[in-house]
């Protein structure tokens, strides 16, 4: 009896426009950039797939079901960028089959640095949720799927969800399945999903590749893999990126009339069915406890934080940001609050990695910067001048005094 | 003879320069790196290069001139080590990075040493080889041609590969008498070396040897677009081979003694036009906007050296600027251990060598992207030589962030130990190979 649960994770990050240590000015954000992005993205992927997505639920009356996890900070862009986008997620919203998970507002690594902040941003981020489309998420997911034991216990101390979904990795899991609901270590209430990452993966990344054995993937022949867990699992959950559906994997893969017949063939088979993560925990009790001591996350093969902690600028950058987070709050000013924390966006860090950057293309996606570095360096200058909002401009400030061995000269009175 | 690699069996006769510690530049650099590895690889090579001498060792292996400035025991050992390597000069007055200019005035200068200095034993003979230098360069160059054509007759040899402009000629000519083919390998053009002023003589030499070449080798894809587009040179023709860097093997040590209160900031390389020294002083006038505690270091000589110092002193940061002339050898590796950050904003950069010799010696660097290197370097910051704004910007970060340096330095170090000569002599070997098997 697999189920199928589907979540798409809908996130795009405000991009900072190039600012220099003579930039001297509040405006930290590419305007330009995130609309033409999000323009572009919509018309590629959003408006497609949900449309798409409407019809099928409708087509099926009821028997399709999907879930998103839509951050705050896309859902502060399409309201500016793409209000379209935002109505078609609220005619999905009143089908009625369709879930809104909980994360972080600002798609942020909070947890790792600050629980009071993690804790204000999921709060904020549930009111945003039930705002918009009248449903108060009961799921929750990490940013990146990041995630531990201690994640697992806090999130059921907050007393408003019912489960949590993180990767399915191999060393968490041993030989069980990613395939039944599971139980944190520690929790007594909270329950555990755990995403199908190959077969998740084999739509998410596989799906266009033409060397692979498998190609071209057909709805019918998914079917049958979901089928064959029928007897070792109760659902099959395919987690991955909303940008999946026309951006990662273009129209001319094919990628929307795969979408399209996957319901009529999954349901081919009166075993199968769909089901969205709260249904999936209301209809599945634990096997199982597991216990995830180290930090994993969903990301490249290392499924570890690498990719936005590895290197020491990355560190740096990161601990330097959530430092100033006693100042931020003390001075009380919602606009700097509000930059701050989009400076929480975790693909900021990202865009630091030098792993892959060698070989090239891995974390190249909308990538605003040429390197690393100078992400880094942009990112440094646009927190030096934050911090000097926190601190009043005459003081100097403690980062920047402290970084460029100065106490006195205030840095950036150029221009 | 040529048992193990897979250089085996070619013989070159290679028309080059005369290594470090004598010249400045990356010329003398390159054909030095390139040499070795390809003696490594037991490729047999003739090596010829002009030598200006009071009497001529035509056909001498001996290297070490009396006239040479450079003292016996800081010689490098080089030459020496090098097996396969056989050695000829050409008693000749050019020089790498010698314009028709330059040419006249340090003719000029050594026929005046000569007159002062009547030098005992000195044949009658010599005495007029010497003077039939004169002071026309492009006569010498053609001169220099005739003479390795002489030398020529007495090798054994499958190709010839010449090295910058003023061997064209003698490569061509050696090419025609002998019906070997012949690659021409092109360090710079004369539109880096001179931007659009470029001297029609020069570029015809240029031009006529890319021609007259089976192969063009360029040291970046930079590089083969100008060989492509400015002279006409088919694309099919040319190849790219990157430089590599000599691992100088060693840690930086006693640090310690020479650590300051003010952070370096170093220019090194010749302070020419090409180079952009300019663009250097004003992005360092933007960097002393916000940091003080700076100093700017210009290493090297050129003919843009006196203007750089009175652009200084105009721009009001003279105090912050310091010129120190052309360094060598163990200068250099000690202001390698000083600098905190390496700037290369040349204008038309073929390659670069210096930026990977900074990496190698834990200097983390910024480079024109108008540059060869910055082909091959990931690690390290990116600029338009025009964008002084942007170069003080990243000049600023790295001297505030540590994370930043520690990271460039880290990452730079490992990718500069890919880059080694000895992939650039097997680029260099297939290109031969493929000429051979065609003939």
């Amino acid at each position: 009896m697999p189920s199928v649960c589907f979540y798409f994770q809908v996130h795009q990050p405000m991009r900072l426009r190039h600012y220099t240590v003579f930039d001297n000015d509040d405006q930290y954000f590419d305007d330009g950039k995130n609309a033409a992005i999000c323009r572009k993205v919509a018309n590629k992927c959003y408006l497609p797939a949900n449309r798409l997505l409407l019809k099928l639920i409708d087509k099926h009356q009821g028997r399709f079901k999907v879930a998103y996890s839509l951050t705050g900070i896309l859902l502060e862009q399409l309201e500016s960028f793409s209000p379209e986008v935002l109505s078609t997620f609220h005619a999905l919203a009143d089908t009625g089959c369709v879930e809104f998970l909980a994360e972080t507002y600002y798609h942020s690594l909070s947890f790792l640095y600050s629980r009071q902040e993690f804790v204000e941003q999921v709060k904020k981020h549930v009111n945003a949720i039930e705002e918009l489309f009248g449903q108060k998420p009961k799921v929750f997911r990490n940013t990146e799927l990041i995630y531990n034991n201690e994640l697992a216990l806090l999130i059921e101390a907050m007393g408003c969800f019912d489960a949590i979904i993180t990767e399915g990795a191999d060393h968490i899991l041993g030989m069980r399945s990613p395939n039944f609901v599971y139980r944190p270590q520690g929790c007594k209430h909270l329950k555990l999903l755990l995403k199908n990452y190959s077969l998740s993966d084999d739509i998410a990344f596989r799906f266009s590749n033409r060397h692979w054995v498998e190609w071209p993937l057909t709805a019918a022949k998914f079917e049958q893999w979901v089928s064959a867990v029928n007897g070792n699992g109760n659902m099959v959950n395919l987690f991955m990126d909303y940008e999946t559906l026309g951006e990662h994997q273009w129209e001319d893969t094919g990628i929307f009339e795969f979408v399209k017949h996957l319901p009529e063939e999954v349901l081919k088979n009166p075993d199968n069915n769909f089901k969205t993560p709260s249904e999936v925990v209301a209809s599945y009790e634990p096997m199982d406890v597991v216990d995830v001591p180290n930090m994993i996350s969903w990301a490249d093969t290392e499924r570890d934080l690498s990719a936005w902690l590895g290197n020491p600028m990355q560190s740096n950058a990161i601990h330097e940001l959530y430092r100033l987070e006693k100042k931020v709050k003390r001075i009380n000013d919602e606009q700097v609050l509000s930059d701050w924390r989009k400076l929480q966006v975790s693909d900021h860090f990202y865009y630091m990695c030098t792993k892959y950057f060698a070989d090239g293309d891995v974390h190249k996606y909308f990538n605003p910067y040429d390197s690393p570095y100078d992400s880094y360096i942009n990112f440094m200058n646009v927190l030096d001048h934050l911090q000097k909002r926190c601190t009043g401009p005459s003081l100097g400030g403690e980062l920047g005094g402290r970084l460029s061995g100065e106490t006195s000269s205030p840095v950036g009175t150029g221009n | 003879m040529g048992l193990n690699e897979e250089g085996s069996g070619i013989r070159v006769f290679m028309l080059g320069w005369e290594f470090p510690p004598f010249i400045s530049g990356g010329l003398g650099t390159a054909c030095y790196g390139l040499t070795r590895a390809m003696d490594q690889l037991g490729v047999k090579v003739t090596f010829v290069l002009p030598k200006m001498v009071e009497s001529s060792y035509v056909t001498h292996v001996k290297l070490l001139t009396p006239a040479s400035p450079v003292q016996e025991g800081t010689r490098t050992v080089s030459e020496y080590e090098l097996k396969n390597v056989n050695f000829k000069t050409i008693a000749s007055p050019l020089q790498a990075y010698a314009t028709p200019q330059s040419y006249e005035e340090r003719i000029e200068e050594s026929q005046r040493l000569k007159r002062e200095r009547v030098e005992p034993g000195q044949t009658g003979q010599d005495m007029d080889k010497a003077a039939d230098y004169g002071g026309d360069m492009y006569r010498e160059i053609r001169r220099y041609a005739t003479m390795a054509m002489d030398l020529a007759r007495t090798e054994e040899f499958d190709v010839v590969h010449a090295h910058d402009w003023m061997t064209y000629p003698a490569g061509v000519a050696v090419a025609a008498m002998t019906g070997k083919p012949l690659v021409v390998h092109v360090h710079s053009t004369e539109f880096d070396r001179s931007g659009e002023h470029v001297n029609q003589v020069v570029y015809d030499i240029e031009r006529e040897g890319m021609e007259r070449a089976e192969k063009v080798v360029t040291v970046s894809h930079f590089t083969r677009s100008i060989v492509a587009s400015r002279y006409g040179i088919s694309p099919e023709k040319i190849e790219v081979v990157y430089n590599g860097v000599e691992r100088n093997g060693h840690w930086t040590v006693g640090e310690a003694n020479i650590r300051r209160d003010e952070k370096l900031v170093l220019f090194l390389g010749r302070i020419t036009m090409q180079k952009g020294p300019e663009y250097f002083l004003h992005a360092a006038k933007k960097v002393l906007e916000v940091v003080d505690d700076v100093k700017f270091v210009m290493a090297g000589s050129g003919d843009l050296m006196y203007r750089s110092i009175e652009l200084a002193a105009q721009l009001g940061i003279g105090q912050k600027v310091l010129f120190t002339g052309f360094l060598r050898g163990d200068d250099v590796r000690r202001i390698y251990q000083m600098a905190d950050l390496y700037v290369m904003p040349s204008v038309s950069e073929p390659f670069g060598i210096a930026p990977l010799e900074a990496l190698d010696n834990d200097v983390p660097v910024i480079i024109s992207k108008q540059s060869g290197v910055s082909e091959v370097l990931k690690h390290a910051l990116k600029v338009d030589f025009w964008d002084v704004n942007e170069m003080a910007n990243k000049i600023v970060a790295v001297l505030r962030y540590p994370p930043l340096q520690m990271t460039l330095r880290n990452h730079g170090n490992f990718e500069v130990r890919k880059l080694r000569w000895k992939d650039a002599a097997r680029r260099c070997i297939d290109v031969y190979e493929q000429l051979l098997v065609a003939v």
